[in-house]
């Protein structure tokens, strides 16, 4: 065991956890942000993803450890049940959810890239959102709540 | 007639000369425009489709998301970026007017229909060498299929190489259109896998070193070269060496499929491997076989051993980091390696390789998918793993393959790559 501090959605959190422990489990079992998912645990699905340094990362595969100093983002960042944020908003008028088991990842990896690039294109869309996989089948409905958000540009939260 | 006026005459004469000789240089004519053929011999369409493979057209003249042959690719160069042009038979933005002559014209000498001089990119260098049949074939191929309104993207080309009638003096240097000729002691399958080599596939163009001009260094041909931060290893002297390939490993790798021994091919041979699994298995052996009868240059590397004690710090962290992010798939155990018999990290040629490039390269970058096709598959890692994270996964691997030569050059490496995806 060693002491790691993660620096999650604005706050800081120091934890006793081994170095080699995913990030996901950090996430979830330590600090109770459960919008990330486990999928495969390989980095073939996205449903773990969240962001890191603004760039979307598989945290199922990412250690702990190096994680000094460096920004973690998770869905939870971007609004509440109460008060969804632009993106999440977008999912909802979509119904982009059906089990939505991959819908957290699905939003951080959107969010990466509506940050990045307010107003992507369609191939831009298209080839950002290839690495993440949802089982149902909705992918035309995610695709058409990230169009809905690309319309209007996403503001940067935090 | 005066001393002076000698003078003058005989400098307005090299003046005319000088002129008349750069005009001849730096001209080429348009050759007329053409209404295409509508009817097509299907059997020589197949054999058009499969130069157009072996030449990679399309690696180059698609680019991700477009449509097929319709360009519009950036590439890199040391002189600017440049970007692959519709070679789509569209009549306005693709080759839809060029008639053979044209299209032979560009393939041999890297003149575009209007008379303009192509960049070396386009490698016409090695084109030039192929026979007339597998020209006439492409060519059919190509105006055959659908044309594709794609315009061409500018090129941004640094001064002075945006002048393109310079390109004039490089062909002078550089363009020596020898066709290849079969050597009658050899086998009929090695002398078409030196056609395949030579010709279309410009195996060259990546893996020879380049000339400060861009130009593949003479005498060096093959001898490895550095593309878009990759290391093309050299290919003379695979089958002897340390690590030797056999005949069905390179046939194999060559096809995009994972071998023992070496791995599988990443970065820009990726989408090369995946072209040439798309030839006919005869095609690919003669490659190998040709390839595999290539002799290692005499060895002129000196072995300092620079034997390290690895530091015990930077072990335990790059174990860590294995644990962490890439034992799902890469530890002996895991479900990956049996699914497609992929070898463990040890027998990677890129943990063997002089240059710690391609092992850093494929951790940054991964093997992205492609769409219809089964794996193997490899995430990104270039946004989870900070530089210090790389540099200690990469220390512990090499320590675990080759421990009596361990990477002296990680720090820098990584912080170039770094630089250069930016």
């Amino acid at each position: 065991m060693t002491t790691t501090t993660l620096h999650v959605n604005g706050s800081a959190h120091t934890l006793d956890i081994d170095p080699d422990m995913p990030l996901l489990y950090a996430l979830r079992n330590h600090l109770g942000l459960n919008g990330a998912k486990y999928g495969c645990g390989l980095g073939q699905c996205g449903a773990c993803t969240v962001l890191l340094d603004d760039k979307p990362v598989f945290s199922c595969l990412t250690p702990c450890s190096g994680m000094e100093g460096r920004k973690i983002r998770t869905v939870e960042s971007l609004g509440s049940a109460e008060q969804p944020g632009p993106l999440q908003q977008a999912f909802i008028d979509t119904q982009a959810a059906q089990c939505g088991y991959c819908i957290a990842g699905m939003i951080m990896r959107a969010q990466a890239l509506l940050e990045q690039e307010p107003h992507p294109g369609e191939e831009a869309i298209l080839a950002h959102m290839a690495p993440n996989l949802c089982r149902c089948g909705t992918h035309l409905r995610i695709l058409e709540a990230i169009r809905h958000v690309s319309k209007d540009g996403v503001k940067h939260a935090g | 007639m005066t001393r002076r006026s000698l003078w003058l005459a005989a400098a307005l004469m090299v003046v005319v000369f000088g002129g008349v000789s750069a005009f001849l240089l730096m001209w080429r004519p348009a050759i007329e425009p053409v209404e295409l053929p509508q009817h097509f011999d299907s059997e020589q369409l197949l054999r058009g489709a499969r130069v157009v493979e072996a030449g990679d057209c399309a690696v180059c003249h698609t680019r991700p998301g477009g449509k097929y042959l319709a360009g519009g690719l950036g590439l890199v160069t040391p002189f600017g970026t440049l970007y692959s042009t519709n070679i789509t038979p569209d009549p306005d933005t693709g080759i839809g007017r060029w008639s053979l002559p044209a299209f032979e014209r560009a393939m041999r000498q890297g003149i575009s229909r209007d008379g303009h001089f192509l960049y070396p990119a386009f490698p016409y260098v090695h084109y030039s060498r192929m026979t007339d049949e597998d020209i006439r074939d492409a060519y059919m191929y190509l105006i055959s299929g659908p044309g594709v309104h794609a315009p061409a993207t500018p090129n941004q080309m640094n001064f002075p190489m945006n002048i393109r009638p310079l390109v004039s003096f490089w062909n002078l240097l550089f363009l020596h259109s020898d066709r290849i000729t079969a050597l009658p002691d050899k086998s009929q399958t090695w002398n078409r896998g030196k056609y395949l080599v030579e010709g279309a596939g410009h195996c060259a163009g990546c893996h020879t070193p380049l000339n400060a001009l861009g130009a593949e260094k003479s005498g060096q041909s093959l001898a490895g070269g550095v593309v878009d931060g990759w290391e093309a290893p050299s290919l003379r002297g695979m089958s002897s060496g340390p690590r030797p390939w056999t005949s069905e490993q390179l046939v194999g790798y060559l096809r995009a499929q994972v071998v023992p021994n070496h791995g599988t091919p990443a970065g820009p041979m990726r989408p090369v491997s995946l072209g040439l699994a798309r030839l006919p298995l005869a095609d690919v052996e003669a490659i190998a076989d040709y390839l595999l009868s290539l002799q290692a240059p005499a060895a002129t590397r000196s072995k300092e051993s620079s034997k390290m004690t690895p530091i015990a710090a930077q072990q335990a962290a790059g174990l860590a980091l294995f644990q962490g992010s890439c034992a799902g798939c890469h530890a002996p155990g895991a479900a990956m390696r049996t699914i497609d018999a992929r070898p463990g990290l040890e027998q990677t040629s890129a943990l063997h390789a002089t240059s710690p490039r391609n092992f850093l390269k494929t951790v940054m970058e991964g093997i992205a998918p492609v769409p219809g096709m089964p794996g193997p598959v490899m995430p990104a890692f270039s946004a989870s793993l900070s530089d210090d994270q790389l540099e200690a996964l990469a220390a512990y691997l090499r320590e675990q393959t080759q421990p009596d030569e361990p990477w002296t050059d990680l720090s820098s490496t990584i912080h170039d790559l770094r630089q250069e995806a930016k």
